[in-house]
């Protein structure tokens, strides 16, 4: 990554977070908000890699820790999974595969919503479950709705990561 | 002949137990032989990256369990709340910003969402207003008396609202994520006089309590939220409960702990109880509206009623709030 596509991922994650607890969270259909951080991140992590998603998703976190004054760590925490996991989604299984976005989307919801309600439950400030129940329909769909636009965003911003981890040699056995 | 020397050359055919053992593996099996090359010590940059991804990856979640232990046990002191508060500090101008830019957007919304049902609102109000109005006329005699009472009795009573306090504007700056989150940050803090546990109401009605105060900025917790109840009353019957949150939906309220012997009714309106006794009281003043009860029910098993109340402030979309601070030299 160059340093140039370093500073626009972080000055987009910045804004992404900011914008995400101060104008999307007010923001409800049936339920549920755009969650358009974590799919930022998603796109990040599919494009760059599982460690420059892990680094972005605990970054990603803190802010919106620190900006909702909640307990440090615990959107971190979340984040940082979510990221690291797409991104080795992105680098194994799903390279190559046009629905890897979209699976990859999907997945990382489901985990930090349920991730955050059993994170929520065992630090003792738990909303009925029903309640995540019924808004997780509406949260999956928003998700697959931003999937690709912030796929071609995130591309045009911070660009695709060269493979590095491929095999370069072939081991012969005779 | 043939066939029979045939299958006896295959019986006796020795078997090369150390080239391909009984037990072999699909490798040794495709490739006839067991010898493993000999490990170079030079690592390739393949298993390097593996490991590189593995150690930042566990110093994240473990930075991250470490902050949110020490967070959880010293959410108001010591030096992870210090920096956090100095971080919310520095970043508390960003939100505002971010809630400023997205405040016409959602005023757009609110203008375009209200023309849908202009006609049935403004129809609903005329009779409210009708209603109210009568109401007023009653109440403004029924104040009077009340007046010339206490003063006969020399009547001590708690803290009035809003008489007793001031009510500090703020707007709402951040939200949590999670959709069942039940909190908001507003842009006042210990700075303005905003302490703990102070009371947060709308033009509306009774919202919420600060639960975290910082310099610049505090945190409300909605009465939505599994954590907050208010000890309340029904204005018309008196019946006295505790009001929280309900299991239907988010947005609902159910007000319990009403003996079933006591009158509750569709349409009543119920408000803080604000009680007080020799040595404790209610963190909440007397009489903020909290909502109006929309269903009354009793089971012969129940001890209590079972009673849903629709709030007055809509918790959903909460854009501003007043922040009640105590007058001083008020007890």
């Amino acid at each position: 990554m160059t340093a140039a596509q370093g500073a626009r991922l972080a000055l987009a994650v910045f804004v992404i977070a900011i914008l995400q607890v101060s104008a999307f969270s007010s923001i409800s259909v049936a339920g549920a908000g755009p969650d358009v951080l974590l799919v930022t991140l998603v796109a990040i992590a599919l494009l760059r890699g599982a460690v420059t998603g892990a680094v972005t998703g605990f970054v990603a976190g803190l802010i919106v820790d620190v900006t909702t004054l909640g307990t440090l760590g615990m959107t971190s925490l979340l984040l940082t999974l979510a990221g690291f996991w797409a991104g080795r989604y992105g680098e194994t299984t799903g390279r190559s595969r046009a629905h890897a976005p979209l699976v990859a989307m999907v997945a990382a919801t489901l985990f930090v919503e349920i991730g955050g309600y059993t994170l929520d439950s065992l630090l003792g400030s738990s909303a009925p479950f029903g309640t995540m129940l019924l808004a997780l329909p509406a949260a999956l769909a928003w998700s697959a709705l931003l999937c690709y636009p912030a796929l071609a965003l995130m591309r045009r911003l911070v660009g695709t990561t060269e493979r590095t981890d491929r095999a370069r040699e072939v081991e012969l056995l005779v | 002949m043939k066939p029979a020397a045939g299958r006896a050359n295959r019986r006796w055919t020795p078997v090369q137990s150390s080239a391909v053992p009984r037990h072999r593996t699909a490798r040794t099996a495709v490739l006839g032989v067991s010898v493993r090359r000999p490990v170079t010590g030079k690592q390739t940059s393949r298993s390097t990256s593996a490991v590189r991804r593995r150690v930042v990856v566990g110093v994240l979640v473990l930075l991250a369990l470490v902050l949110i232990t020490f967070s959880f046990r010293h959410p108001d002191t010591g030096p992870i709340a210090t920096a956090e508060s100095a971080a919310a500090t520095v970043l508390r101008p960003f939100t505002v910003a971010g809630e400023r830019v997205a405040q016409p957007f959602r005023d757009a919304y609110a203008w375009a969402d209200s023309l849908l049902t202009a006609r049935s609102d403004a129809k609903r109000l005329r009779e409210e207003n009708a209603l109210l109005r009568q109401q007023v006329i009653q109440n403004q005699f029924a104040v009077n008396e009340n007046d010339k009472l206490k003063a006969l009795l020399a009547f001590r009573d708690g803290p009035h609202f809003p008489a007793d306090y001031t009510g500090l504007a703020a707007a709402v700056i951040a939200r949590p994520l999670g959709d069942y989150a039940q909190d908001v940050v507003v842009a006042v803090g210990s700075a303005d006089g905003v302490t703990p546990d102070a009371p947060v109401v709308t033009a509306d009605g009774f919202l919420g309590r600060v639960t975290r105060v910082y310099a610049r900025s505090a945190r409300v917790t909605l009465l939505t939220d599994t954590q907050l109840a208010v000890s309340a009353l029904d204005v018309k019957t008196g019946a006295m409960g505790i009001v929280k949150h309900g299991r239907a939906s988010a947005s609902t309220l159910i007000f319990d702990r009403v003996p079933k012997k006591l009158q509750v009714s569709v349409g009543d309106t119920i408000v803080t109880a604000g009680w007080r006794s020799s040595t404790l009281a209610s963190l909440y003043p007397r009489g903020i509206p909290i909502g109006r009860v929309t269903s009354v029910g009793q089971a012969d098993t129940d001890l209590w009623k079972q009673v849903q109340v629709q709030p007055f402030a809509d918790l959903d979309r909460v854009d501003a709030v007043l922040v009640l601070v105590r007058k001083s030299g008020q007890p």
